[in-house]
Order: C-alpha cells, then structure tokens, then sequence
C-alpha cells in the first residue's frame, strides 16, 4: 500500500513537469512578442543604438530562436530573471524581498475564506431551501459580483475615513515602527517571535482590511462547492446507513459527511487560488502593500518589462507548485484517488 | 401544390408545442425566480444606456469646469463631480458603452476561439486533442488575472490588447465546455446518418453536432460576461487599456481611490456600483439562463 502511494505521489510529481515547461516557453513567448524591438524595451527609455545593439547580443536577440530558448532556460536555471530599470536590482532579489508580504496576505486571506465559507456552506446544506440557504446564496452572488479594488476602498472608507478603527493604507507597517527581523518574511510571526507585540498588533491592524477585502472575494466559490458537495455527500446511502445506526448528528456531519465533501471543495482551491493570486494583485494597489503584485503594477507604469516577465513566471511557478500541493493533498484526505484522470 | 396546401395545416400543430412550451417554461422560471426578471430589467438598462448613453446625458463627459471641482451630489450634479470638475453621472453612463464593448468582444473572441479548438479536439480525437488539450492546460496553468497582464505587456499598452487578453484567458473554459460537448456526440447515431447520407466530416461537425453544444455554451457567456468586464476594469484599474480622460468604470475607480482617504467617496463609489451591477446583471442572467437551459444543475 505504502509503495503504491509513493508511485502515485512521485507520478503526480512527473505530471507537473510538462505543466511547467508549457508555462516557461509561454513566458518565453511573452518576452519575445514585444511590440516593437526586444531590445530597445529592455535597454530602457534612456538608450543609445549602441547600447540597444548591446543589450541585444547580451540578451541574446541577435541568434536564432531555439537558441535563445536554450538561453533563456540556462539563465532560468541559474536564477537570472534580468534586471529592472526602475529598481536597478535584479528581478529575482526584488520578488524574493518582496513575495513575504504577497504570501502573507494571500494565505491569511484564505485562511479566513475558509473559516467563515465552510461553516456557511455546511449550514446551508443542512437547511437547504430555508432562510439561511437563501442568505448564503444572496452573499455568494453578490461575492463575485464585488470588483475587489472596490470592496477595498469601500472597506477603507468605512473604517478609516468614517470611523477612524483602522490604520491608514498605507503599507505593512506603520512609519512609527521598525520592520521586526525577518525570520518568516511574515511581520506579524516575526514580531510575536521577537517577543515585541505592539509590533505584532500593528501589523495585524494593517492586514485586516487587506485580508478580509481578498477573503470576501473568495469566499464565494468555496461556500457554493461545500453546499453543493455536502448536498451531494448528505444524500448518499452510507449517510442513511450512519442515521439508521444511531450514530450522532454531530459525528455524521463533521465526521463521515464532511470529510466526504472535502474532496470537490479542495478541487474548487485550485482555481480560488488563481482567482486569489490575481485579485492579489489589485488589493496590493489599494492598500499599498509592498508584494510583488504592486512591484508589477509599478513595473508595468513605467514599461519594466523584465519586472513584470519575471512576476508573471514567479506566479505561474507558484501556481503550479499550489495545485501540485493541492493534488497531493487529496490522497491524504481520500485515499481512493489515483492520478489517471 | 395542393398536396402541400393539405399538409401545411397538419405540420403547424405539429411544430406549435416546442416554442409555446418553451415560452411556457421561461415563463414559469421568471416566475419562479423574481431574480432573473430582475436580472433581464437591468440588461435592458444598460443596453439603452450604452446605446443611447452619449446622447442623452446631462453634461459633457470631458468638460472640466474647475470652479465646481470635488463637489458632492447634488441636484445639479447627481454623482457629484471629481477632481476636474467633470460630471460623474454623465462619465458613468456613458463608460457603460465602452465596458460593454470591451467585455463583449472579448468574450465573442473567446467564444469562437474556443468552439473552434474544442470542437475539432473532441471530433477527431488523437494528436488534435492531445496538442489543443496541452495548449489550454497550459494557459489554465497560470493565474490568469497575471496572465493577462503579462500578455498586455508583452503585446503593448492599448484597448484592444485588453481584448484579446480577456478573450484569451478565457477561451479554455469554452473550449473545454465544447470538446465535451463535441466529443460524447461523436459516434451519436444522427451523426452516422449525416455520414451515410454524405455529408463531410467538416459538415458534420458544424451543421449536426456543435448546436447540440450551444445550450451550454450560451449559460457559460453569460456567466463568463461578468467576469469579463471584471478582468478587463480589473485591468484598466491598473493603468493598463483605456486611458484617461476616457470615461471607463475601473479607471474611474482608480482615480476616485485617491479621494478615499480624504472623504470624497463619490468619485469611485459610482462608478464601482455601476460595474458591480453590471458584473451582477449578468451573473444573475446566467443563473436564470442555466434554469432555462438544465433545470438539474441548479445548485
């Protein structure tokens, strides 16, 4: 049993393979559709024909297209992702100083999805067709309908400019407080491990809205699945069995009836974490938090091509590694699945 | 000719069921769901808006009047005005013509993008779809949000670039929809009558089996609309696309964000509501539809 899960997890490995190949000749393809010439994109606003004919035969432009794959991959393998105009570092230092603070908000953004559109589901499926089943349903359209660049400012109006209980959006942290010492890259842990929480408490204040803003948004198609799933899985035969047995109500929903549902939900993560990581992006912007979403933004206003390039190729790869995660995580909850399909 | 004249009358009856007890149904699932009629008002709204916004608006979109600069609603100015003075009740009616624009073309593109693809993976099977269903796996591959900004920036700063982003981010959904939908009809025995009687493959597929897949298709663009408009405001919130002065709802969005912090919330209020209800509008439509459509999958 043990060795035939391993060949299941080491071929679900495989499978991500070609997956990320796709992804890297796609983002290959991107850099070279630019309009106009590569070359003088990537010498920047400032440059000479001599610098533009050596930006080219540094990049590589001036061979054939097979080999500037060849290249583009060595360089990938090597972590040169080319260097940014605006910041004058290299875009791979840039997005690693800066992703902290994208995964921080992402994953307690879904983290806090999770925690309110589980129970909501599950209490919509329980009373199906009542007033609770309505509500649900009423806050999951209106959810998706909420452009998230919205939901934000309407948030910051609310509670910083008309009742003054959140900070101003204005980053991470505060200018009054010092960046606690990166051990996670993720402030609040960091400062709680530094023992310093009014730190703590002040990067909190500045992920709530932010988070919550990104939640609202997800919520939505993970509410819907675990209603649809448990509807599913609550009229099955082996729940009547368990109802037959006696066995109580708590244990037949949290117990065999959820773990049963968690499969489609766990599914639907994949393609709330595309959604999150986009809608990421725009919540950065309102908030001004310094992840790499508002890093591409920026990089995009002033035409930092190989900036944006290499975010798009860090979210890709980050996306990729998500869903493999998500994949692997479906034989530790249902140990039936195999990866043929 | 007589015989004809004979059986025209026999032929009527015998068609007459189908549309009445379509119309019947539509009818009952109206009824049924208050929301889509709703949903179907609203449509109709910003269809005259778009059509006919420019033309009855109270004010130029474009002019700017500094003296009644960050005024907020009032009789005269019913969203109030931004930070130039303008009109946000004229900028917002007539952005509906743009968005609509931009979120229909995109979806139509990705719309016949996709049937194409889909359907020739799901007919004949083999390497076509081993190549299309590689291709879109890839696309799906990534967040694609990212992607079509990475693709804007790739291919240049402009309105139709938007366009074909949306529409290229979202042409897996239809392709895969269509494949499927293609695919389970392939061997159908009215396909093998076409193919006995002559018709081409080529034939076969378009004229036999692909409306067989257009029920679903159709609940899917209307679904896909909402999102479409979404990613495309999205995407000019950003500062990609439509460029200012244009009247568009995320710019409008983008701009009133300023204006936030320091109370003027009307400048992004207004035109975030009217992109909310459009993107609500249509997902509403698409539930409806779906009911119409597969009374089953109502979820």
């Amino acid at each position: 049993m043990t060795s035939s899960r391993t060949v299941i997890v080491l071929k679900r490995f495989a499978q991500a393979i070609p997956t990320l190949f796709g992804v890297i000749v796609v983002t290959f393809l991107l850099t070279r559709a630019l309009p106009g010439d590569p070359a003088a994109y990537f010498a920047g606003p400032a440059a000479t024909p001599e610098s533009i004919a050596q930006v080219r035969a540094a990049l590589g432009l001036d061979q054939p297209l097979p080999a500037q794959f060849a290249r583009y991959l060595q360089d990938l393998a090597t972590g040169n992702l080319g260097q940014s105009i605006s910041t004058g570092q290299t875009v791979l230092s840039d997005i690693l100083t800066r992703l902290p603070a994208s995964l921080e908000l992402t994953l307690s953004a879904l983290l806090l999805s999770l925690a309110i559109a589980m129970p909501l589901g599950i209490l919509a499926a329980t009373r199906q067709n009542t007033m609770v089943d309505h509500v649900c349903r009423a806050v999951v359209t209106a959810g998706v309908s909420l452009p998230v660049f919205f939901t934000g400012l309407a948030l910051v109006y609310v509670f910083y400019y008309q009742l003054g209980v959140a900070p101003a959006p204005i980053g991470r942290l505060d200018f009054a407080y010092i960046s606690p010492s990166p051990v996670t890259g993720f402030f609040v842990i960091d400062a709680l491990l530094a023992g310093d929480g009014e730190t703590a408490s002040a990067a909190l204040g500045q992920l709530v809205l932010p988070a919550v803003t990104l939640a609202i948004f997800t919520l939505a198609p993970l509410a819907r699945m675990t209603r649809a799933a448990m509807l599913q899985v609550l009229a099955s035969d082996f729940i009547r069995t368990a109802r037959a047995a006696g066995l109580s109500r708590r244990k037949i929903l949290l117990g065999s009836a959820l773990r049963n549902a968690l499969l489609p939900v766990v599914t639907t993560f994949g393609m709330v974490f595309s959604f999150a990581l986009g809608a990421n992006v725009l919540v950065e912007k309102v908030f001004a938090w310094p992840g790499i979403g508002s890093y591409a933004v920026e990089a995009l206003v002033v035409s930092d091509y190989a900036a944006v390039q290499g975010f798009v190729l860090v979210m890709a790869i980050l996306f990729v590694v998500i869903n493999l995660l998500i994949d692997l995580s479906y034989t530790l909850i249902d140990p039936r699945v195999g990866f043929d399909g | 000719m007589d015989q004809a004249k004979d059986l025209m009358p026999m032929a009527v009856p015998a068609l007459a069921p189908a549309p009445g007890g379509l119309l019947r149904h539509m009818l009952y699932v109206l009824r049924a769901n208050p929301m889509t009629l709703l949903a179907f008002v609203l449509l109709a709204l910003f269809l005259v808006a778009a059509v006919l916004g420019p033309l009855v608006v109270p004010h130029n979109p474009l002019a700017t009047d500094a003296a009644s600069a960050l005024m907020p609603p009032s009789l005269q100015h019913w969203f109030g005005t931004d930070d130039l003075g303008r009109d946000v009740f004229s900028r917002v009616v007539v952005a509906t013509r743009l968005d609509l624009v931009i979120s229909v073309a995109a979806v139509a593109l990705s719309f016949a993008g996709g049937a194409v693809l889909g359907s020739l993976a799901g007919f004949y099977g083999g390497w076509t779809d081993r190549i299309v269903s590689r291709v879109l796996d890839t696309v799906m591959a990534f967040p694609l949000f990212v992607l079509a900004m990475g693709i804007v920036a790739a291919l240049g700063n402009s309105v139709g670039n938007i366009v074909l982003a949306t529409a290229i981010v979202n042409l897996p959904f239809y392709a895969r929809l269509s494949r499927t939908e293609v695919n389970i009809r392939r061997e159908a025995g009215f396909v093998q009558a076409a193919r006995l009687s002559g018709h081409s493959d080529l034939s076969i597929l378009a004229t036999q089996i692909f409306p067989n897949a257009l029920p679903p298709m159709m609940v899917q663009i209307s679904l896909n609309l909402g999102w479409a408009i979404l990613n495309a405001a999205g995407l000019s919130f950003i500062g990609l696309g439509v460029r200012p002065p244009t009247p568009e709802w995320g710019i409008m969005v983008a701009e009133g964000a300023r204006f936030i912090v320091s109370g003027e919330w009307w400048l992004a209020l207004f035109p975030g509501a009217a992109l909310m209800l459009a993107v609500f509008t249509f997902n509403m439509l698409g539930d409806g539809l779906r009911d119409i459509v597969d009374p089953r999958a109502r979820s």
